[in-house]
């Protein structure tokens, strides 16, 4: 021990930068979701030091103001026809050619604290209440743009599968590789809906086919293309963008 | 003989609790500064960017953990100094409202490089550019309060014009307030004893009768 200290194979300073580095990365990656879980269990989750500590801690008691200043009552503006943005804009983790099909025998599998399992397909959801809406989407990045969606409110399908509504969240898995999650008072928003139809067609691949979420009181990383599973569940998930540091309520 | 108190030699022009909420604000504002570049920065709404090394938080998910850390920061210092400033007599003795006469005599004599400077006394371009600067402070987190949440707060932002324009004067106000801090930081260099003063607290200069 002595002898390590004595005449050290690495320098500490050395290593100190990559080290920084290392740790800002682990925080990224990390950050918002160890926040989110400890909003949910209350456990103090000081895993890292300094800084960033401060900050993740910060955005926790913020998704906290958030979830407080958020009225399920209160409805996103809603706009003409004409209002909408043609063409919309392209936008996802990954580029515009990368955008995956539809799977072979795709179902929307339901999980989690709901009493019917059973798997959905295209038709069947179309068979429950349909709503439009032409509403604003923002994106975190400051961007907005006015869109035409319509679909099932996630409300109905929820009730429908007799989903626990009191569980605290719903967590989106994508086929093209995305999450993310969210709060079970936002899910029953009646503005938030399972997306089949984009500017009133049959919603294609780059728009999220065959069914996207749309909830226009969250930024737009928040509505995940491409679904291919829901879960009701008690256990804080993430998501793509929120395990990197994205503030995980991001409620407008 | 009746001395306003702020001219009475013993009393410090600026007192401990603006000093502190001074410096307080100072870390605020440049937090919330240099993270709003970085922001702005990924998705320009003009066509400029910022100098990507002065953003601050690395990248959009970093700057927006800052800028919605130091916005607590900054509301608690704004609060704690609009108190202060009402229950102290500060906005009252120092920042009244000057009137068009006074500002067109100063504003003359400043833009000549005439117009004195006495610690611990405004004149009248002072109180316009402070007054104006506390106007866009608030503008600033009103607006910031708008985007943050254009639809729970959706009454705000459709008083700016809805949300793009909202944004677009939250950058606007941002300028206004980098210009004042530039105005007066070169004034700070001019006078360097209100440096002094704002670190560890100098007595009002006394007025002088010439």
């Amino acid at each position: 021990m002595s002898a390590l200290q004595g005449s050290p194979v690495v320098k500490m300073r050395d290593i100190q930068p990559e080290l920084r580095r290392l740790q800002r990365r682990a925080f990224l990656r990390q950050g918002v979701s160890l926040g989110g879980l400890a909003l949910l269990t209350g456990c103090d989750l000081s895993t890292s030091t300094g800084v960033d500590a401060a900050l993740k801690s910060i955005l926790r008691f913020d998704d906290r103001v958030q979830a407080a200043l958020f009225s399920g009552r209160r409805l996103a503006q809603t706009y003409p026809p004409s209002a909408v943005t043609r063409p919309f804009r392209f936008n996802a983790y990954y580029a515009q050619w990368q955008v995956r099909g539809i799977p072979d025998s795709w179902r929307l599998e339901v999980a989690g604290s709901v009493s019917e399992k059973a798997p959905w397909t295209i038709p069947a959801l179309r068979a429950l209440p349909q709503v439009e809406q032409i509403t604003r989407h923002i994106c975190i990045e400051g961007w907005s743009q006015i869109g035409r969606w319509s679909g099932v409110p996630l409300r109905a399908l929820l009730q429908r599968i007799g989903a626990d509504l009191r569980a605290p969240f719903v967590s989106f898995r994508c086929f093209d590789g995305y999450s993310t999650s969210i709060d079970m008072a936002s899910a029953l928003h009646p503005q938030t809906i399972l997306t089949l139809d984009f500017d009133g067609q049959p919603l294609t691949p780059e728009w999220g086919a065959p069914v996207r979420l749309r909830i226009p009181t969250k930024l737009g990383f928040k509505s995940a293309k491409n679904l291919q599973a829901i879960e009701v569940t008690h256990v804080f998930s993430g998501g793509y963008w929120e395990d990197q540091g994205y503030d995980w309520f991001s409620g407008v | 003989m009746n001395v306003p108190p702020h001219c009475q030699p013993n009393l410090v022009a600026h007192s401990a609790t603006i000093r502190f909420l001074h410096w307080v604000w100072v870390y605020a504002i440049g937090c919330m500064v240099f993270s709003g570049w970085q922001i702005y920065n990924a998705s320009p709404s003009l066509p400029f960017i910022f100098p990507r090394w002065s953003g601050l938080g690395g990248w959009l998910g970093g700057a927006l953990a800052w800028h919605f850390s130091a916005m607590w920061l900054l509301a608690v210092d704004g609060m704690a100094y609009v108190a202060y400033g009402f229950l102290s007599g500060h906005f009252r003795r120092d920042f009244g409202i000057p009137t068009a006469r006074a500002v067109a005599r100063d504003m003359r004599s400043a833009l000549t490089f005439r117009l004195g400077h006495r610690i611990g006394h405004y004149n009248a371009v002072q109180r316009l550019l402070y007054l104006g600067v506390i106007g866009a402070l608030v503008l600033q987190v009103v607006t910031g309060l708008a985007i943050w949440k254009p639809v729970q707060l959706g009454a705000l932002v459709g008083l700016f014009g809805g949300y793009p324009i909202a944004r677009n004067i939250h950058l606007a106000t941002m300028f206004l307030i980098v210009s004042f801090i530039i105005v007066h930081l070169v004034l700070v260099a001019i006078f360097p004893r209100t440096l002094v003063s704002m670190i560890v607290g100098i007595s009002a200069e006394p007025e002088r009768r010439t």
